[in-house]
């Protein structure tokens, strides 16, 4: 299950916001909004595809750096809305 | 003889009018009357002057969008100094080469700031003095930092000043072509003409709620901030989370009644996008007033099928002259119109003229540079006098023109449409964005040899595409770019593509060849 989320998503970022960038450099806790990676309409695509993909709602305080910056915090919330 | 029209004193004459109206909100955490607010910016006049600021100095507000911040801004005008708003989110070197820059006597600072900005500003001279908040929120954390400094040193109180027209009120630092930022002096009588021709124009009443969704660095502020508290009307503060995302966005507008928005086309058209705004009630909403780039016809057409009731009012002009051409959407919009809305007319309280490359009047229908004369336009860039002279001409009545860097064409219905700039600067979300000074951020980059970047115009406005060069084989991965980027540069300066080559190709002349670059991308 967690291997899945995380793969799903690292390859959505990797697609959509690092064309060309080689899968090794994007780890679990690579900072994704404040390392520059998302900017603020990269936020609302990927939050919007993760409510789609994993069909889940994010809450509107979720969808700070707290909860997105990294695959891994990614992956638990998740993980806590599918619980 | 007439008091003078100053910014302090027409929110003074609001605050003895309305004492009791809200003057500013900020939704969950605290709201402050007229009343409150005046006392609130009567201390720090008092508190700044005991820290030795007097008429003429300028001080530099470190603050996130507040109460606590628009109080700083009255504090600061009320002493008679200029204020200077940084980012408190772009990278503290630049905000200390800004505060540096126009040697601020005293910045407003939050606690969390602090130490960042003091290693930055101490590399580059002697720290000003520095009056700290633990916090920002409703004007809380404001008024204790005050009652803390009361008890360990008492001031003494003072009138406000009696500050000229001719003053400086703000300096805003806009993006500089040699990678410096560079600050916009704008006295009390450019604020206040441009407020007036909002009060003509828009009407305000002490009943409307303002949208305050721009920062307090960006020249939409001016709007927001001192048209409303001018009219006894309510400011809404837009946290900066909030106010780029759609889904949070949408309803805090409908839930806070606004009834005069005001921003940059970006966050409108994802608003229209993603806000899913037929479930919330604007109807409330009486203006709808947007500036800082192109609205894409397709998003604005969008938007107004969900949001039908209010006035689009599309305003231009760069912050040497704040608005200066307005233009009002004839609503519905056809299906089949694609091209942008023109940039209007030119605002009562200034005049303009179209020139070509020798400085002669074009006919209607030709493309020219557009420049604008009038009490609205700037004083000047700061201790740039050399790049001040040479953004103005002078005509043979000796009237004084800023030339907007805008080519435009004037149709016979007398308003101008926008045809592109004359150099490299281009508009993203809003902001101005120099691309030298992408490229000059970019060189910081021990690996990098060679940058060069351009703007790629598309459907959302433009896409920044980034070139370079590596001194070693293995370049940096994109991640590790975007991450010195975001710690070199604003985020809305940060390139969307990079693409890497052995060498950038060159002109005869051994320059960069950007028409080469355009064609390659």
């Amino acid at each position: 299950m967690t291997e899945d989320i995380k793969n799903t998503v690292k390859e959505y970022i990797l697609q959509e916001f690092l064309p060309g960038e080689d899968p090794n450099e994007l780890t679990d806790t690579t900072p994704l909004i404040t390392g520059g990676v998302l900017d603020s309409i990269g936020t609302v695509k990927l939050v919007m595809f993760i409510e789609e993909r994993f069909n889940v709602t994010l809450q509107a305080h979720e969808t700070d750096p707290d909860y997105l910056d990294t695959i891994e915090s990614i992956n638990n919330l998740i993980l806590s809305k599918k619980s | 003889m007439e008091t003078p029209r100053v910014l302090h004193q027409l929110f003074a004459a609001a605050a003895t009018r309305y004492p009791d109206n809200t003057a500013v909100v900020e939704p969950g955490l605290g709201s402050i009357s007229y009343a409150e607010l005046a006392v609130l910016s009567d201390r720090l006049r008092d508190r700044l002057h005991g820290m030795g600021v007097r008429p003429g100095d300028r001080v530099g507000i470190y603050l996130r969008k507040s109460v606590d911040a628009v109080a700083t801004i009255y504090g600061i005008l009320k002493v008679g100094a200029a204020y200077v708003p940084v980012d408190p989110g772009a990278p503290p070197a630049r905000n200390a080469y800004i505060m540096h820059n126009c040697e601020v006597k005293a910045v407003v600072i939050e606690n969390r700031f602090v130490d960042k900005f003091r290693a930055e500003y101490e590399q580059l001279g002697r720290l000003p003095s520095l009056f700290t908040l633990d916090g920002t929120g409703g004007g809380l954390p404001f008024a204790h930092a005050l009652d803390d400094a009361d008890k360990e040193e008492p001031v003494t109180q003072i009138a406000s000043a009696a500050s000229l027209e001719r003053d400086l009120a703000y300096i805003l630092y806009t993006s500089g072509s040699t990678g410096k930022p560079k600050g916009v002096m704008l006295s009390h009588e450019n604020a206040v003409s441009f407020v007036d021709w909002c009060s003509e124009v828009f009407q305000p009443q002490s009943t409307d709620r303002f949208s305050s969704h721009a920062p307090f660095h960006f020249d939409l502020s001016i709007l927001d901030l001192h048209v409303s508290l001018k009219h006894g009307a309510t400011l809404v503060i837009i946290a900066e989370e909030v106010g780029k995302d759609p889904q949070r966005l949408a309803p805090l507008i409908a839930e806070q009644r606004i009834s005069i928005w005001y921003s940059a086309p970006s966050i409108l058209a994802l608003l229209a996008q993603y806000g899913n705004l037929n479930r919330h009630d604007y109807s409330a909403l009486r203006l709808l007033l947007f500036a800082g780039e192109v609205f894409p016809v397709k998003h604005l057409r969008a938007l107004h099928s969900l949001v039908p009731k209010p006035r689009y009012f599309n305003l231009y002009g760069p912050t040497e002259t704040n608005v200066c051409t307005f233009y009002e959407v004839p609503t519905p919009i056809p299906e089949e119109r694609t091209t942008p809305f023109p940039i209007g007319e030119t605002c009562s309280h200034l005049s303009s003229k179209v020139v070509d490359e020798n400085g002669r009047e074009v006919t209607i229908g030709e493309e020219g540079e557009l420049c604008i004369s009038g009490p609205g336009v700037m004083q000047g860039y700061w201790a740039l006098p050399d790049q001040t002279a040479q953004g103005f001409t002078l005509d043979e009545g000796g009237t004084q023109w800023y030339k907007t860097g805008d080519i435009v064409v004037e149709t016979g219905d007398g308003n101008y449409t926008y045809m592109g700039r004359r150099d490299r600067m281009v508009k993203r979300r809003g902001y101005r964005v120099e691309l030298g000074e992408i490229e000059a951020g970019l060189y910081r980059h021990p690996l990098i040899a060679e940058a060069a970047v351009i703007a790629l115009p598309d459907e959302e406005g433009v896409k920044i595409k980034a070139f370079l060069s590596c001194r070693q084989e293995k370049h940096p991965s994109l991640i590790e770019l975007k991450s010195f980027c975001s710690q070199h540069l604003p985020l809305y300066m940060i390139p969307d593509i990079f693409s890497w080559h052995e060498a950038l190709p060159k002109t005869s002349t051994d320059k960069i060849d950007y028409q080469r670059l355009k064609e390659m991308a």
